[in-house]
């Protein structure tokens, strides 16, 4: 079980700029590490919005976890889930809104987004998700290039019912940088949408892409043995790292050398840092699972795993969850076997199943994704019930991130994170008809002032338009 | 019931006199659908559709109570056939990088009928295909075809069937730099076409054609499908030119609008000068892909008469020319009298035709937005079966279940835009189709991993 360090990067949010080793915080968790260096240096300026009780009854409620709750209500007060139900009580001055028909759900996590990163519009001037010069960037971080004038969250948050997302930096690299989980609010600064307390991600990537990219510079890797032999070289420099700072945290001293991808490395062998690979091929993943083992790191999540299903067994086994499309393959050869069972599949094997985008266009219709994927399954005697199928969508991604505590299910106490959905959110007809955030309603089909537009589309062409 | 239908499609795949009975028949033509009705397929062409049909003597009878029936789809915009792996070149022929030719480059000899996309496609519904060339070097991209889906080795329903120019930013790019430069080269093409069309020694017809007498914009019935004016031996010209003899030699039909041009542009501004250049040459047959932008000028496009090959769902301004792109841009132009058929125009066009019941589905729920236009169902449906027949002259052929329509048709377990619906059969001018692919395979063989006696490889 991979250790969660959330408590910890709390803290550690309150010792920014502390550089003294040594010393913890008081009500720092036991099992913490010592701060030698700040943690969290961009710490989340995010504050839920206002938000006002709501009670919403005479729904079908999926509370992400796999339950289901027939003509339910469900009531959200002070930024979180407080109760769910068949009758519930309106507390004074809550409103009520009567979902005869709807269908109420957590809302959507997409564990693999590049918005931000590459938004749009998708002009050279905007391309910041790759770095790109060179195979190994543990040390670039996609926070420092999120754009929150993409119009594309809002897309998400209308049309997808999306209200968290990581961003992941591309897949040129090996290592390609850290990720940052958002909540899916407008605001001026990427620190003002950032998720607080979640974990960093470590973006890696298997297969073609660095070997294309590089190689075809004459550079390494050109092969996937350069891919690993890359890899292997870089962790066991990590493993030495982590080494000597363990050591001087734990004994004092003169302080090693700072090395900020170093850094990001030694996050994910202490247990800090998610790792998130991109990989398709199934032998490929089979070898990265070997790798992690070799150096000391558990592998959160494939991505793109559109081999997942040969090898289901395999990730069931260790753990590791695997982020799919529907029914994208053929356009490279490490996805030519991709087919539109493989979510079904690897969640009927028993390993952890999660829908994700990759896409600024996917990530408006992964409920639609999730929907083909279960009717695939069906077909072949795969029947996966709606409401567990809804945990590919929120609680799966959420811990998979590392957020699960906090929000991906419609639990008491939990982020009020959630959507109502105009019908059947299985059905190509179905809208989200309105989207809360910690309780905050910011998207509501039925009121032309609660659709966000971007400072970019401010007095361009369709500006405002219902999209 | 499921027997009768798995029954039919091992059958020997030869036409035959089937009637359809008892489900929940949509014509495609943007009408409402049909409860309790009746398809008859006779020698390959739809015989009768609708309520009250009479099933011939000695027919098969296929029993779809409770289920849909609909025409086969057709992809209004793809590159299905031409590429099996984008990223491995040689399997990929959508474009030709080094190639000195542009508008004479013609897909049809690279249509490949075993394209696995073909069979995924086909095993989704969809049995024909409006199949363009992407530019490389000009704005002439080549011409296209439309294809059947068929599981046979001949794939042409019509060859040559359009000339595929893009303007807007990526003809800017292809041009040289600018849109102006897009516009004089095509210009100058186009003369170059009418000066060589002069020389060609072709029918009487042809000959009158290319001295600029309007044609009739009608359908071309498919047995009176253009020369190739490649073949002609008279490919002279007293001067040197821009363009080669044989980029020359295929603007011809282009010119005489015996030859459709689909034109790719997103911008208002684009769309409204490609429609101005029906007055410099003014037997173009014009065709809009894409008008991310169209709703904006859809009066416009309205009154010109031009058909519109969109993207349904392209709601970001994923570019500058697409500023005002929204997922009502289809239903607006619906609405103002334009005919519009979904397209996908760089969204995997190559093997993603399949979605195009959920672009279409996605349409019909726009409805219940306030301040979106969505589309009626039937209009949705017409969007990827009739309508992109009509907006390739091919109307009169494909893409409804009309009588005389050639037979593709196809049977669903439920609503065929709904995502948890599919397909139960699929006929081709009358044929039946299999709904094997490798992805039904691949899946069949990995539904059970326990280690059994012998490897997977042995299990097929």
């Amino acid at each position: 079980m991979k250790i969660r360090l959330v408590a910890g990067l709390l803290a550690a949010a309150s010792l920014t700029g502390a550089c003294a080793g040594g010393n913890a915080e008081p009500g720092t968790a036991s099992d913490a590490p010592v701060e030698s260096y700040s943690r969290n240096p961009y710490p989340s300026t995010y504050r839920p919005y206002p938000s006002v009780p709501t009670l919403i009854t005479n729904v079908t409620i999926y509370d992400g976890e796999g339950g289901r709750i027939d003509n339910g209500s469900i009531l959200l007060a002070d930024g979180e889930v407080v109760e769910l139900g068949q009758s519930i009580a309106a507390p004074d001055g809550a409103t009520v809104i009567d979902g005869n028909g709807k269908w109420v759900t957590p809302g959507i996590i997409d564990v693999h987004s590049h918005l931000g990163n590459y938004p749009s519009p998708g002009v050279e001037a905007h391309s910041d998700g790759n770095e790109a010069t060179n195979p190994v960037h543990p040390d670039v971080w996609a926070e420092h290039a999120v754009w929150p004038q993409d119009p594309g969250f809002s897309r998400a948050l209308a049309n997808g019912g999306v209200t968290s997302l990581q961003i992941l930096p591309g897949s040129a690299d090996l290592f390609g940088g850290r990720s940052v989980t958002l909540k899916n609010v407008p605001a001026r600064t990427m620190q003002g949408m950032k998720f607080p307390g979640a974990p960093y991600g470590l973006k890696m990537a298997c297969g073609e892409n660095p070997k294309r990219v590089y190689g075809n510079r004459n550079q390494m890797p050109g092969s996937r043995m350069g891919n690993v032999a890359l890899n292997r070289a870089t962790w066991a420099k990590a493993v030495e790292y982590d080494r000597k700072w363990d050591k001087y945290e734990k004994d004092g001293g003169d302080p090693p050398e700072r090395n900020i991808g170093m850094d990001t490395l030694r996050g994910v062998l202490d247990g800090e840092i998610d790792v998130h690979n991109h990989c398709y091929r199934a032998d490929e993943m089979a070898v990265v699972i070997d790798m992690a083992k070799e150096f000391g790191y558990t592998v959160s999540t494939f991505h793109h795993a559109v081999e997942s299903y040969k090898i289901a067994d395999l990730l069931r086994e260790n753990g590791i969850c695997s982020a799919m499309w529907a029914d994208w393959w053929g356009f490279k050869m490490e996805a030519y076997d991709g087919i539109e069972a493989n979510i079904p599949m690897v969640h009927n094997a028993g390993a952890c199943t999660i829908v994700h985008s990759d896409d600024a266009n996917g990530i408006q219709r992964l409920n639609q994704e999730a929907a083909k994927a279960l009717a695939a399954g069906r077909a072949v005697g795969i029947n996966i019930p709606d409401e567990v199928a809804w945990t590919w969508l929120s609680y799966n991604p959420a811990k998979a991130i590392g957020v699960d505590e906090m929000t991906g299910s419609l639990k008491p106490g939990k982020m009020a994170d959630v959507v109502l959905w105009n019908g059947d959110p299985f059905s190509v007809y179905t809208r989200p008809e309105r989207v809360w955030i910690d309780g905050a309603l910011l998207y509501d089909a039925l009121d032309p002032k609660r659709r966000p537009v971007s400072d970019f589309e401010l007095g361009q062409p369709g500006q405002g338009d219902v999209k | 019931m499921l027997l009768g239908i798995a029954a039919l499609v091992s059958a020997p795949a030869i036409a035959q006199t089937v009637a359809i009975t008892g489900g929940t028949v949509a014509l495609g033509d943007g009408s409402a659908p049909i409860e309790g009705g009746t398809v008859v397929i006779e020698n390959g062409r739809i015989a009768a559709a609708g309520a009250n049909v009479a099933v011939p003597a000695g027919a098969t009878v296929v029993d779809a109570t409770g289920k849909w029936v609909t025409p086969g789809l057709v992809a209004g915009f793809s590159r299905v056939g031409l590429v099996e792996v984008d990223a491995v070149d040689a399997t990929n022929d959508t474009q030709a990088n080094g190639s000195p030719f542009s508008a004479a480059i013609d897909v049809e000899p690279a249509i490949n009928p075993r394209a696995s996309a073909i069979a995924v496609s086909r095993a989704a519904g969809v049995t024909r295909a409006v199949v363009a060339p992407v530019t490389a070097r000009s704005i002439f991209a080549g011409q296209g075809a439309v294809i059947d889906l068929g599981a046979d080795m001949q794939p042409i329903t019509r060859a040559r069937a359009f000339q595929f120019v893009e303007f807007g930013e990526q003809g800017a790019r292809e041009a040289g730099g600018s849109r102006p430069a897009a516009y004089t080269l095509f210009r100058n093409a186009l003369r170059e076409a009418r000066d060589l069309g002069r020389d060609i020694r072709g029918t009487s017809r042809e000959r009158g054609l290319a001295t600029g007498e309007p044609v009739q914009p009608q359908e071309l019935p498919l047995e009176e499908i253009p020369e190739n004016p490649l073949l002609s031996s008279a490919l002279e010209r007293p001067e040197d030119v821009l363009l080669t003899r044989f980029d020359a030699a295929a603007l011809v039909p282009v010119l005489q609008g015996r030859q459709l041009l689909l034109v790719h542009v997103e911008r208002a501004s684009d769309i409204l000068r490609t429609l101005e250049l029906k007055r410099e040459f003014p037997n173009l047959r014009l065709v809009l892909v894409g008008a991310a932008e169209g709703w904006t000028v859809a009066d416009r496009i309205a009154a010109a008469g031009v058909p519109v090959i969109a993207n349904a769902l392209t709601d970001l301004p994923a570019s500058f020319e697409q500023l005002a792109a929204t997922q009502s841009n289809i239903g607006r132009m619906v609405d103002a009298g334009v005919e519009v058929a979904i397209g996908m125009l760089g969204e995997d066009e190559a093997r993603q035709v399949r979605l195009s019941t959920q672009n279409a589905g996605n349409l019909v729920a726009l409805n219940d937005v306030p301040g979106a236009s969505g589309l009626t169902w039937g209009e949705a449906l017409a969007a990827i079966s009739s309508a992109p027949a009509k907006a390739l002259g091919l109307g009169s052929e494909i893409g409804s279940l009309q009588p005389g329509r050639r037979a593709d048709v196809v049977i669903w377990n439920d609503d065929p835009l709904e995502l948890s619906s599919g397909v139960e059969a699929v006929w081709i001018d009358g044929v039946p189709q299999p709904l094997e692919t490798r992805q039904t395979l691949l899946r069949d063989r990995y539904l059970e991993i326990d280690r059994g006696a012998l490897p997977e490889a042995y299990d097929h």
